[in-house]
């Protein structure tokens, strides 16, 4: 079955990773096209892929949201080597016993459904990274 | 009193909460004639009319009200910076005002929102041909809301202030949760409030979970209201009556920033930094000090958003909020009272008249106006406000020398 990434910024295959447009000034990165660079003012970006590993540096468990988005799921962002990440946390229980600041995730896929002709869409999460360097999950 | 001041003549809000039988322009209108007679002049003496309406979605909210209460002719500005539009419009004037364009500005921020539910999130589903096909600036193939975080203001506020605690520590859901039980009991003393109900902190925490740690009581309360205010100049205020100067408040400092560039602002909105900017812009203009002010109005749109804005505006030294609050600085009887009129949780936030709102409660206690809820002796007070993708305005404010 073929597959597409949910985002642009997404890239799939054996290595699932994100990308970024990265200013060659600055170093700034960011996940959409910019004329010049929000920091700098430069006009120069080479695409960098960003870390797989990360810390959760704020989240919140939403309960109530938009009419067609299911509940709950925990939001987060998440600090990948020094890039800052939006993306949800998944393989672990939405509540606040189980969702902690600081704690060590990595990028993983998500299914989000297949369209007419078959093609999958696939989104991104970030899951607990264990104690011994697993997940304690599949995905 | 200089030339080349700025001064508050006359504001007004309108009761904050459902108004099924008034609508926009009926809302503003009222703001805007109850200013002017506070000012004690008419629309025959405004040179500049600035104004903001957000779910009008661009219709022309000025010049509908010009058409409600006085067809002058004079310029009109109509302005839009999310929540801080009120801000916005009271600065549009009082620019004007000090450009020397006019000598009276009138300022009008105005929304229907009761019942409007959650603001901010969801988006579109498939293509029409029912399939994937990427879309907008991240080639989405479907709507990210949910898959990629949340869009929506409870959770994204709730991440600011799970942020602070992350690099401070001592934040806690109760503690979020007694932010807001405090501007609750401040709320009872507001007859203008949408609501005024005191609740404990048992039913705060027991209440519906919207983005933990923020539930439904600690969220800002959609709801109808409208707020004017006339400025004017130093120099004209010279020439009106001794009651219209005595009751004239002096604006110190208005000051609107916008965010600069910061990592991950593009994925989590900075409230932080350019609130912080224009605080500190607005001390040196106007010459105090955090520890000059009387009371502070500041934007509270979620009770994980009071406590980073403690340490933004300098109320406390930096890091420092959580102690800050369970001092009990920002309580009505404490050093420092932060959202006396009850904040956006519970006076309610339509959103456009909320940066006028704020300067209302705090001229009403330098007037000496406030009733029960009056800080006795106030002399100098702070505004501010926020809007996302984000514009924040501070403003202070000093009571007319006697």
């Amino acid at each position: 079955m073929s597959q597409i990434p949910l985002v642009d910024y997404l890239v799939l295959g054996d290595d699932p990773h994100l990308v970024a447009h990265e200013c060659t000034g600055c170093g700034a990165r960011f996940f959409d096209r910019r004329n010049a660079c929000a920091g700098c003012s430069g006009t120069e970006f080479t695409p960098v892929r960003i870390a797989g590993e990360g810390e959760v540096r704020a989240f919140t468990i939403v309960t109530f949201a938009a009419p067609g988005v299911p509940v709950p799921f925990v939001a987060s962002v998440v600090d990948c080597d020094g890039t800052s990440v939006r993306g949800n946390l998944v393989n672990v229980e939405p509540d606040p016993e189980h969702v902690q600041l600081g704690m060590k995730v990595r990028l993983t896929t998500v299914p989000v459904g297949a369209d007419s002709t078959g093609t999958e869409a696939i989104g991104f999460g970030f899951e607990p990274l264990g104690d011994d360097g697993n997940g304690s999950g599949g995905n | 009193m200089a030339s080349d001041d700025i001064w508050i003549l006359g504001i007004h809000m309108t009761k904050f909460g459902k108004h099924p039988d008034l609508d926009t322009v009926d809302l503003a209108a009222e703001a805007a004639m109850a200013a002017l007679a506070d000012a004690q002049v008419t629309m025959k003496d405004i040179g500049v009319l600035a104004a903001g309406n957000l779910m009008g979605m661009g219709a022309p909210i000025g010049q509908m009200l010009q058409k409600q209460i006085g067809q002058t002719g004079i310029p009109v500005y109509n302005v839009a910076n999310a929540c801080a539009t009120g801000a916005t419009a009271l600065r549009t004037a009082i620019m004007a005002v000090k450009a020397g364009e006019c000598d009276m500005g009138l300022a009008v921020g105005v929304e229907k929102l009761a019942g409007a539910g959650l603001l901010g999130g969801g988006g579109r589903g498939k293509s029409d041909d029912d399939t994937w096909s990427p879309k907008g600036r991240y080639g989405a193939v479907a709507p990210v809301d949910g898959r990629i975080g949340t869009e929506a203001m409870p959770g994204v506020f709730a991440q600011i202030g799970m942020e602070y605690g992350h690099r401070y520590g001592g934040t806690s859901f109760e503690l979020f949760a007694r932010i807001s039980e405090k501007n609750h009991s401040h709320s009872t003393l507001n007859p203008l409030a949408a609501y005024s109900k005191k609740m404990s902190l048992e039913q705060i925490m027991g209440d519906v979970m919207i983005a933990y740690p923020n539930t439904r009581p600690m969220c800002s309360a959609n709801c109808d209201g409208a707020a004017a205010a006339v400025v004017v100049s130093g120099a004209k205020l010279k020439t009106l009556a001794p009651d219209q100067q005595r009751r004239a408040v002096k604006v110190r400092a208005s000051i609107l920033t916008s965010d600069p560039y910061e990592e991950a602002c593009q994925i989590l909105p900075n409230v932080n930094t350019l609130t912080r900017e224009a605080a500190r812009q607005a001390y040196e203009q106007a010459g105090v000090g955090p520890e000059d002010l009387d009371l502070v109005e500041l934007h509270d749109c979620f009770a994980t958003a009071e406590l980073v804005h403690y340490d933004n505006l300098m109320l406390c030294a930096p890091g420092e909020a959580v102690p800050f609050f369970e001092s009990g600085a920002s309580w009505r009887d404490g050093s420092t009272p932060v959202n006396v009129s009850g904040g956006l949780q519970s006076k309610g936030h339509p959103i456009a008249a909320t940066g006028i709102a704020n300067i209302w409660e705090v001229c009403h206690h330098l007037r000496g106006e406030a009733g029960d809820r009056q800080i006795e002796g106030a002399t100098v007070g702070l505004a501010h406000v926020i809007g996302l993708a984000s514009a924040c305005g501070v403003h202070i404010l000093e009571k007319a020398a006697a």
